[in-house]
């Protein structure tokens, strides 16, 4: 698996290094390094949600309510600062990642403890937090200038010469990268996703490690929450709405398997860094809107059919040994 | 003589590892009942999935009416008129008892439609001709119980005018008036002139319903008669009559103190008043068909499913066993019967696979250190003689035999006090078969404490120090492994009455 997913990767990386010189052909000034870390800047939060994303797609389930937390915990904040203004700003980035997680783990509770299906629990607090983040702001929305500067200005610190906003992306990328490679309950993930009933013989705990997979999606969505109202210096509650498919997107363009247990950080990135590229360059060679749409629709499903293809070898072997067993 | 209506000769299939039928051979004849009796894993279910068009086999012929015809697809199966009736019944819970008779013939209206009102009374009739008036046709399947079930299956049976029926222990879950109720169907079926091949382990039923009988023994036909000519003790010789053709490892057995008591452990649905002591270096075997509770247990002690009553203790401390990761924390390990699904993550490098359970030993301060997997999963892979080019290669590409042996690692690297083998060589090579027997050896040597749960007759003969012996849920006697014989011992898995030699 680790050498596909390798080669995997890889694949994808050509295609956008490809993708690039393509573009560059059409619109020279498109590669230069400062519009590369603009789009890798414009990116930052689909690739931090495609990351906590994956995870909960690992373990065979699907976090649809991710944006609509992303909405929830950025109209919480937003109306903490513009209320309290004297609130220091370290504190509400520190309180966002666990609101978003507190939100999250009604998910994986109602996972876990019901067993309801994820896609069914996951529509279902979408459409709740979409309604309280309605709710909680009466409707309104909380603009610019309600917002104290600080709130605004953080996210756009340059730091070694990327806005502080892409470095919350890279520490993420590396956060997860260490948790899904270096700790047990990373490997409990890969573990359940790809075999729960051995997972359960081996005495893991598929029930409490789904739930802490929603737990991790709700921490990377409350976080992206301020990110979000910071950059887009607007917290309302059509925030981020439809997003969790652009996210989903991400996930399954970089090999994330639907049915679980395969997907690397990696995977997750470059999936991000693929939609963000192509969002970018389409405007610039010329392309309408609409055909940006078609066209990252057409890059999932070729997305998924590749992956299908590849995996397909290693299931025909299962299947024989099954049999025979 | 009758001609048979359907000829099977010359029937061989294999699957990667194992052979699954040998040359068999089977004939049905219409109007009778013929039982096919065997162990479990003599390859009766490979059979009738080769005659219900599920599997192709790989040489051999089948005749219908003395014309050769190949079943190729379960919908050329069913077009030529054989169907099945399962022990777990494959209708449709959600459609209702009508649609699940007529789903795929229903009568139709001149506009192609399904004609709803004449399928309706066409099941009506038809349950009322089989005596079961009983079933309301426009009730969900879901509602009815097992024995209606089959009802219903069998009334589809007709209603495609099958000539050849398969009833794969179809009594397995009913009670005693239910069975009776299935056999005056059976007959009806008789009198129909359909050809019958039953599948029951049960020889009160065969001897009361079956015509003939077939025997097939590790996928071999080793028998074939006629049920009022044959008696009991014969059919058992020809079931378990087998050539040895493979040697236990020697053992001098030591037995230690108690390490495992259970006592009185009961389940509401599985499994009732099971009692015994385990020592330190005992092997013991449990040995019973398929369906008699084994496994059940076997998941009870190690957390899987919670018993209704009775206490399990080790070295005298009783434990309260909630999941799986109680069990392995005390000391309690289980290798599953169905390896691919239960027991090896095989899309998963076997390195992961082995430190699966022991990742709280080989990580620090809550993070994973891969050198101490590997030197791990290195120590028991190479004392269990693993066959694998790397230990980062997926478990998923090695042989049956090689993921028993990433299994019983996995365990072993916990440092288990009571070791519990389900099904231990089920489907793997003879030679991975014998290093697991050796390695069997090997431990209880040490003083582990062994569960051997077998179908294998010879396998539990050969490797128990004891032998539990059960029969639907119970323990029907726990034997001392010394001059028993195999005769004996099926005897009691079966049920039949003892017959003076």
């Amino acid at each position: 698996m680790n050498r596909l997913l390798k080669v995997r990767e890889t694949w994808l990386g050509l295609a956008i290094l490809a993708l690039l010189v393509a573009i560059t052909f059409r619109a020279p000034g498109f590669s230069t390094p400062e519009n590369l870390a603009s789009i890798f800047n414009d990116t930052s939060i689909l690739l931090i949600l495609a990351l906590g994303q994956m995870v909960v797609i690992l373990t065979r389930s699907i976090d649809l309510s991710i944006a609509a937390n992303v909405a929830l915990s950025g109209m919480v904040l937003a109306l903490i600062n513009s209320t309290w203004p004297d609130v220091p700003v370290p504190l509400l980035i520190a309180a966002a990642p666990l609101l978003g997680l507190a939100f999250g783990a009604i998910n994986g509770f109602l996972v876990w403890k019901l067993d309801i299906p994820s896609i069914v629990v996951t529509l279902g607090t979408l459409t709740i937090y979409r309604g309280l983040t309605f709710l909680i702001a009466g409707g309104q929305w909380v603009n610019a200038d309600e917002m104290t500067p600080d709130f605004i200005a953080i996210t756009r610190l340059n730091l070694l010469g990327l806005p502080l906003l892409s470095w919350f992306a890279i520490a993420t990328a590396i956060a997860f990268w260490v948790v899904m490679t270096r700790t047990p309950w990373g490997r409990a993930i890969y573990a359940i996703g790809v075999n729960p009933t051995a997972s359960v013989y081996a005495g893991i705990d598929v029930g409490r490690t789904k739930f802490l997979a929603f737990c991790m999606s709700g921490f990377v969505a409350g976080l992206c929450g301020y990110l979000w109202v910071s950059k887009f210096v607007i917290a309302s509650s059509e925030t981020a709405i439809g997003y969790e498919l652009q996210v989903i997107a991400a996930c399954v363009i970089g090999g994330v398997s639907i049915a679980g247990g395969i997907g690397t950080v990696g995977s997750a990135v470059l999936g991000a860094i693929f939609l963000g590229i192509i969002g970018r360059a389409l405007p610039v060679i010329g392309v309408s809107p609409f055909w940006q749409l078609a066209i990252s629709g057409a890059a999932i499903i070729l997305a998924v059919v590749l992956n299908a293809r590849s995996e397909r070898k290693t299931g025909r072997i299962i299947l024989k040994q099954a049999e025979g067993a | 003589m009758t001609q048979p209506k359907l000829t099977l000769s010359g029937i061989s299939k294999s699957f990667p590892g194992v052979r699954a039928l040998h040359e068999v051979s089977l004939e049905l004849y219409p109007g009778q009942v013929t039982a096919l009796i065997g162990e479990n894993g003599a390859g009766k279910s490979t059979l009738v999935k080769t005659l219900t068009g599920i599997y192709q086999p790989d040489a051999g012929t089948i005749t219908l009416d003395g014309k050769p015809v190949s079943l190729s697809s379960a919908h050329k199966a069913f077009e030529l008129g054989i169907t099945a009736i399962h022990q777990e019944t494959v209708l449709f819970d959600d459609l209702s008892v009508a649609e699940n008779i007529y789903l795929g013939h229903a009568p139709r209206t001149r506009l192609a439609t399904i004609d709803w009102p004449k399928m309706r009374s066409d099941a009506r009739r038809l349950l009322k001709d089989m005596g079961a008036g009983h079933i309301d046709a426009e009730a969900r399947l879901r509602d009815l119980s097992i024995a209606n079930k089959h009802l219903v299956a069998v009334a589809r049976a007709m209603s495609i005018d099958a000539e050849i029926v398969i009833m794969d222990e179809p009594t397995a879950s009913l009670s005693h008036k239910e069975i009776e109720d299935l056999f005056v169907l059976v007959d009806l079926l008789k009198q129909d002139g359909k050809a019958v091949l039953f599948i029951s382990h049960k020889f009160d039923e065969i001897y009361r319903i079956a015509d003939r009988f077939t025997v097939f023994r590790d996928g071999e036909m080793v028998g074939k008669g006629l049920i009022r000519e044959t008696s009991q003790s014969d059919i058992i010789k020809l079931m378990v009559g087998r050539n040895v053709d493979h040697i236990f490892p020697a053992r001098t057995p030591s037995i230690g103190a108690p390490v495992l008591e259970v006592k009185d452990l009961s389940h509401p649905t599985e499994f009732d008043s099971i009692g015994f002591t385990l020592h330190a270096g005992e092997i013991l075997g449990f040995y019973g068909l398929v369906g008699a509770g084994r496994s059940e247990i076997m998941q009870a002690l190690f957390g899987l499913t919670k018993p209704s009553r009775g206490t399990i203790a080790l070295d005298g401390k009783a434990l309260s066993l909630g999941s799986p990761a109680d069990a392995i924390e005390a000391g309690i390990v289980y290798v599953p019967e169905e390896r691919g699904k239960q027991g090896v993550v095989v899309d998963l490098p076997i390195f992961q696979n082995v430190a699966l359970p022991s990742l709280k030993k080989t990580g620090r301060n809550g993070f994973l250190r891969l050198a101490e997997e590997f030197a791990l999963t290195r120590q028991y892979t190479e004392r269990l003689d693993l066959r694998a080019a790397s230990l980062s290669q997926n478990a998923g590409t090695l042989s049956g035999g090689n993921q028993q042996k990433v299994v019983i690692a996995k365990w072993l690297a916990t440092k288990p006090r009571v070791i519990i083998l389900d099904e231990p060589t089920k489907g793997i090579d003879i030679g991975s078969k014998a290093a697991v027997h050796a390695f069997m050896a090997e431990l209880v040597a040490e003083g582990l404490a062994v569960i051997m749960v077998s179908s294998e007759l010879p396998e539990v003969m050969g490797m128990s120090d004891r032998i539990v012996v059960m029969r639907a849920g119970r323990m029907v006697e726990m034997l001392d492994n010394n001059n028993l014989t195999a005769d004996r011992v099926v005897r009691l898995a079966i049920g039949a009455e003892e017959v003076a030699a």
